[in-house]
């Protein structure tokens, strides 16, 4: 902290923060580096949550054919600060038999969780809040947490649809989270180490003008579809949104929630999709690099920014097009596809750690015989897969007894 | 098996989505304060009463005969009958509704008040903007609210207008040749029986109100008040 970096446009909030630091006096030192950095994710990600729920209800019009929000403000842009004053003078419901701590405590622990998973994200060079060795591992366990809110919330308001919602969405999260981890496994193993920061600097290497990002191997792009199906479904989004399924259970968990506090789940939501959208852009897309090395002048945050919105764009393109699925759906497509699968990509990434020393070096000849062995680990399971998961089914015209 | 339709539907929203952009057609949406779908003739949304000529007190249509308060399934209809009559198309001394009141918040729109009316009094609206800031009273809709010109009704049904315009209109003609041959009938028995001439009289005088029915309305109304 005695010397400031240079304050290029890259490292233009380093610098910010670094200047900030020297000049308080030392005992605050620490203090105000903390208060910096938490308050920089908070405040950025909290409104990145409100451009994306503009963005969201405008993308998902288009795609159902409508304008979306366009009434407060030119084009609908003020429409989420309509939407916040609206949660913010709403009246405030807790059931008279819920369990009023838990039901108080529940929002708060899911924010609380879902903003911790940001002290280990990379969102730019030199800009990782809480550098851990084991980042990823920190990540995974504070995810986890987000779990225990989601019950507290289903059972304290003791209502059987949020009880319901409650346990669909542990069912779905425990399902979910182990090919969510089992493929990042897979970049573990080849990047060595645990540590977020570190695995973008790994992916941050250029050969030929382009990155080592993991998704550019057979068993990164693999590893990267299967994380962000995992991903969407660890994060309730839809077509994995069963928890708080309108139709059926009206909201889950959050049903006997009004006001704030069902902004607050609202919040978590999105920014527990903000979160793992960053793993999965540390773990595969090169974190803060740029896929090219002539466009690595770009500052690294927006690279960042650039990729995480356009994840949100597939996110929001994803919700307008899928519907949702069933439960029993839900658990095949996790236990007896998405768990193999991601085996396979673990068994690939080995193929491609040993497979240089034995056959060929990483250039030439070898590397397309690398690429393709690898590729074929992977392909040819997700054929058989697909084959035998679809053989025993039959679709047929149903017959109604009743209804007709 | 491999994911294909996922991606084909994925395809088609992405279709839809920059399609949207390009093709104002491919929007449905009806920008509503400033845009407005034509209504269909067809459209019917509260009930109104109507009146023939300029005076909405002397030609209302309705002769507070109640059958359509009767009829009224959420029963949101209330008439008061008159005291005195006053004559109708025909010249036919008839009541009229001295109260007419339609509560906006219960009418459900069913036309059934319109379906058993045997006078065409009341009719179907197409006003669909019935909100107010008033929870109470302006949500009451009285006579003088509710009564509309038959050129109104003529406007915004004309096919079912015309029609009825057209029967009420051969009605009305039936009526005054039935006067007319009542009154060349009683003419002709005065003619025969001249000896008591104040039969006669009182005879003509009694058919013959029907071809001058705008004389007796405006006689009649400072009684009314």
């Amino acid at each position: 902290m005695t010397a400031l970096p240079p304050p290029t446009a890259d490292q233009i909030w380093v610098w910010m923060k670094a200047w900030l630091v020297l000049h308080t006096p030392a005992p605050f030192q620490a203090l105000v580096s903390i208060v910096c950095m938490v308050a920089a994710i908070i405040v950025v990600f909290a409104s990145l949550f409100a451009l994306t729920v503009l963005l969201e209800r405008k993308g998902l019009g288009r795609i159902q054919n409508r304008y979306g929000p366009n009434r407060v403000g030119p084009f609908g842009i003020l429409q989420p600060i309509a939407d916040a004053v609206k949660s913010l003078t709403k009246e405030d419901i807790v059931p008279r038999s819920a369990d009023h701590v838990v039901h108080y405590l529940a929002p708060l622990v899911l924010v609380g969780a879902s903003f911790l998973a940001y002290a280990v994200l990379p969102i730019g060079r030199n800009m990782t809040a809480v550098n851990l060795d084991a980042g990823v591992l920190f990540f995974f366990a504070i995810g986890s947490a987000t779990e225990l809110a989601v019950f507290m919330a289903g059972w304290s308001s003791r209502n059987k649809y949020s009880l319901l919602g409650a346990m669909r969405a542990i069912a779905q999260m425990v399902s979910y989270e182990i090919p969510l981890i089992l493929s990042s496994i897979a970049v573990v193993m080849i990047a060595g180490t645990l540590s977020t920061s570190a695995i973008v600097d790994e992916q941050a290497q250029y050969s030929h003008g382009i990155a080592h990002w993991y998704v550019f191997t057979p068993w990164g792009l693999a590893g990267f579809i299967l994380f962000m199906i995992a991903a969407t479904a660890e994060t309730n989004r839809s077509p994995f949104d069963l928890p708080e399924g309108e139709s059926e259970i009206i909201a889950g968990y959050f049903i006997e929630y009004s006001g704030f506090k069902f902004a607050l789940f609202f919040l978590a939501e999105y920014i527990e999709m903000f979160a793992v959208s960053g793993l999965g852009i540390t773990l595969f897309l090169g974190g803060w690099s740029s896929p090219v090395s002539f466009l690595a002048w770009i500052p690294s945050w927006i690279w960042f920014f650039g990729k995480l919105l356009a994840f949100i764009g597939c996110f929001i393109w994803v919700r307008g097009t899928l519907p949702r699925l069933r439960m029993d759906q839900l658990m095949n497509f996790a236990w007896k596809f998405m768990l193999p699968m991601t085996l396979f990509v673990i068994l690939s990434a080995g193929v491609w750690r040993f497979l240089p020393s034995a056959v060929a070096g990483s250039t030439g000849l070898g590397a397309v015989v690398r690429w393709l062995v690898c590729a074929l680990v992977v392909l040819l399971p997700y054929i058989t897969l697909a084959r035998t998961l679809e053989s025993g089914r039959k679709i047929e015209k149903r017959e109604y007894r009743f209804a007709d | 098996m491999f994911g294909e339709g996922i991606l084909q539907g994925l395809y088609e929203t992405a279709r839809n989505f920059f399609g949207s952009y390009v093709d104002k057609d491919r929007l449905v949406t009806v920008q509503y304060p400033e845009e407005r779908h034509q209504l269909p003739e067809a459209t019917r949304e509260f009930p109104f009463l109507l009146y023939d000529g300029p005076d909405p007190e002397a030609g209302l249509r309705c002769v507070a005969c109640q059958i359509c308060e009767k009829e009224c399934p959420p029963r949101c209809i209330h008439i008061e009958k008159s005291k005195d009559k006053k004559p109708d198309f025909v010249g036919k001394q008839q009541f009229y509704p001295a109260v007419f009141d339609i509560d906006v918040s219960v009418c459900m729109s069913c036309q059934i008040c319109v379906e058993v009316c045997p006078f065409d009094a009341i009719r179907m609206d197409n006003e669909y903007e019935l909100s107010t800031s008033n929870r109470f009273g302006g949500l009451l809709y009285t006579k003088r609210e509710l009564a509309k010109p038959n050129e109104y009704y003529r406007k915004i049904h004309p096919t079912e207008a015309a029609e009825t315009d057209d029967r009420r209109a051969k009605e009305a003609e039936e009526a005054k040749a039935k006067a007319a041959a009542a009154a060349a009938a009683a003419a002709a028995k005065a003619a025969q029986v001249a000896a008591i001439p104040a039969v006669a009289a009182n005879g003509a005088t009694g058919n013959g109100a029907a071809p001058k029915p705008a004389e007796q309305p405006a006689d009649k109304k400072p009684v009314n008040q």
